[in-house]
């Protein structure tokens, strides 16, 4: 990923807030890291300061494997904002992990065309920036 | 306590949605279009004592307060409004809510947006600004989606589509009609952005597709416009010159923010914020003369017509082949154009929606009237399936 850093990167970032910042750390060293339910066993996306499961429960922070499949997707023919405009056609995609929950991705790696509903997924790791690493998704090894 | 029938919309008005202003300020769209609903209504601007507005940039704090004293208004209620496109629906019950609980008795809804031709030196939208276009977004969806080019809303409702598109059946030709029925409609409304300018299914198919698999004549043009209601109580609308058209049934639901987070893309809040619009009014899907629905993108009618009940769900398309959409067809849609066709002036365009069906209840759409409309059912939707208000407006 070396060469990819040389140029500036030009899009947005995510601004880590003190409850978000176990997930970007995690990323930057290529791990996976969610939230789960003490109370319910569920996991929890996004970083959240309170569970969404009620009073008493708390949230922790655990590993999980980066496998899901295309919960949807989209080829954006234009780009969605101007920072895109030399990556398309790319795919914008709701990612359903092996835990249950959902995040958004791009789904990278591959020919946009290919790209199904329900396809398996794994996570990849981009470095953007030496301070923020973007998880990304592209079609399962099998 | 129920709304039914507490309040009535008597006066609206509305500007001509054009690509962009000129010289135009926020504060001087919404105060102008309140000015011109209240006169619409045969009422003095000392006679209104509420004020509903939106949350709008010029006034980034006690918006409704910054309105008010510019329109040299006296209220006991005011309040705004942050619900996006179901803003303006979602200003009607609570301007009802508010008169039926005795705080005020005329309330003034005013919706504006400002679009200025950006010059090269000129303020840039920033794409961490997301879906809000504000520049300070803090939210997890600014912070989760939108690194991943997950910005404005055409992604969002285009995997709407294709998650529709795997769990049902829809053709792209099903879709492309509900475009062309409400640029017909468009066609019979000079005030409308594209007023003149027919299309066919086969225009709709064939250009281009912006998000796989919406195509840009299947998308909203973004626009300038103001929009403004004034709902007033069912003894003061009595008196009105205007016919009443009262607030038979509301209803509201919200689950999600961003896309992502939604419990589904194909099973929508409408479906109980239509329900409970229809158990307060009392009346049934097939009563209904007129259906004004948010149409920010033509999946987005799909799931409308399926969600509040006017279709079984997963039968949007056969419902769309079986009825024809037309102002002057079996099922009235949109009779304005749309938002599709009439302009998608931000908040202003969703209130479009309200604003229409009460100038069909009031039977003063001309060139398009729907024959003897009794009962109209409005659906405001806001962000990408976000906030849904449902309301059941009628002449009784």
């Amino acid at each position: 990923m070396a060469g990819e850093q040389a140029a500036p990167y030009t899009k947005p970032l995510p601004e880590p807030t003190d409850v978000s910042r176990p997930f970007w750390d995690a990323a930057r060293d290529h791990r996976l890291l969610i939230q789960r339910s003490r109370k319910t066993g569920k996991h929890v996306f996004y970083p959240r300061a309170v569970s969404p499961f009620g009073h008493g429960d708390e949230l922790e922070w655990v590993e999980v494997s980066g496998r899901g499949v295309v919960y949807s997707y989209t080829v954006a023919r234009r780009p969605t904002g101007p920072q895109w405009a030399a990556d398309i056609p790319y795919v914008i995609a709701i990612v359903e992990l092996e835990e249950g929950v959902h995040l958004t991705a791009n789904i990278v790696d591959c020919d946009p065309d290919s790209v199904r509903v329900d396809m398996p997924v794994e996570v990849t790791f981009h470095d953007a920036t030496p301070e923020v690493t973007l998880p990304q998704f592209r079609p399962a090894s099998g | 306590m129920s709304l039914r029938g507490a309040a009535a919309i008597t006066g609206l008005a509305e500007f001509k949605p054009s690509r962009y202003t000129e010289g135009e300020t926020t504060l001087g769209m919404l105060a102008k279009v309140a000015a011109d609903a209240i006169a619409d209504a045969g009422l003095e601007p000392g006679e209104v004592d509420g004020l509903i507005t939106e949350s709008f940039a010029e006034a980034p704090f006690m918006a409704p307060a910054a309105v008010i004293e510019y329109m040299g208004l006296d209220v006991k209620f005011s309040e705004v409004i942050d619900l996006g496109g179901a803003t303006g629906a979602g200003m009607v019950w609570r301007a009802a809510a508010a008169i039926a609980a005795g705080m005020c008795e005329t309330v003034v809804c005013t919706t504006a947006t400002r679009r200025e031709k950006r010059t090269t030196e000129g303020p840039k939208r920033s794409a961490s600004a997301g879906f809000s276009g504000r520049r300070v977004d803090r939210t997890p969806e600014a912070e989760f989606c939108v690194p991943y080019g997950a910005i404005g809303a055409n992604y969002g409702y285009a995997m709407i589509a294709n998650r529709y598109m795997h769990e049902y059946r829809v053709t792209p030709e099903q879709l492309a009609t509900i475009a062309v029925a409400q640029r017909y409609n468009a066609c019979h409304n000079p005030d409308a952005l594209f007023f003149g300018q027919p299309i066919t299914v086969e225009d709709v198919l064939n250009s281009p597709v912006i998000v796989d698999p919406l195509h840009m004549l299947e998308i909203v043009m973004p626009v300038a416009g103001a929009a403004a209601l004034v709902v007033t109580s069912r003894k003061h609308a009595k008196k009105s010159k205007r016919t009443p058209v009262e607030i038979l049934g509301a209803g509201e639901h919200t689950t999600h923010k961003a896309i992502t987070w939604a419990p589904s893309l194909t099973d929508t809040a409408i479906r109980a914020s239509a329900d409970a619009a229809f158990k307060m009014a009392g009346v049934r899907r097939k009563d209904i003369d007129i259906a004004s629905l948010y149409d920010c993108y033509t999946i987005t009618v799909l799931l409308t017509l399926e969600d509040a009940g006017f279709a079984k769900k997963g039968q949007g398309g056969k419902f769309v082949d079986a009825h024809n959409l037309q102002f002057d067809g079996d099922f009235p849609l949109n009779p304005h154009g749309g938002q599709l066709s009439f302009g998608q002036a931000g908040t202003a365009g969703g209130m479009s929606h309200v604003t229409e069906a009460v100038r069909q209840l009031q039977r003063r759409a001309l060139g398009r009237q729907v024959k003897k409309p009794r009962l109209a059912f409005v659906n405001g939707n806001g962000g990408i399936m976000s906030d849904q208000v449902s309301l059941i407006l009628g002449t009784g």
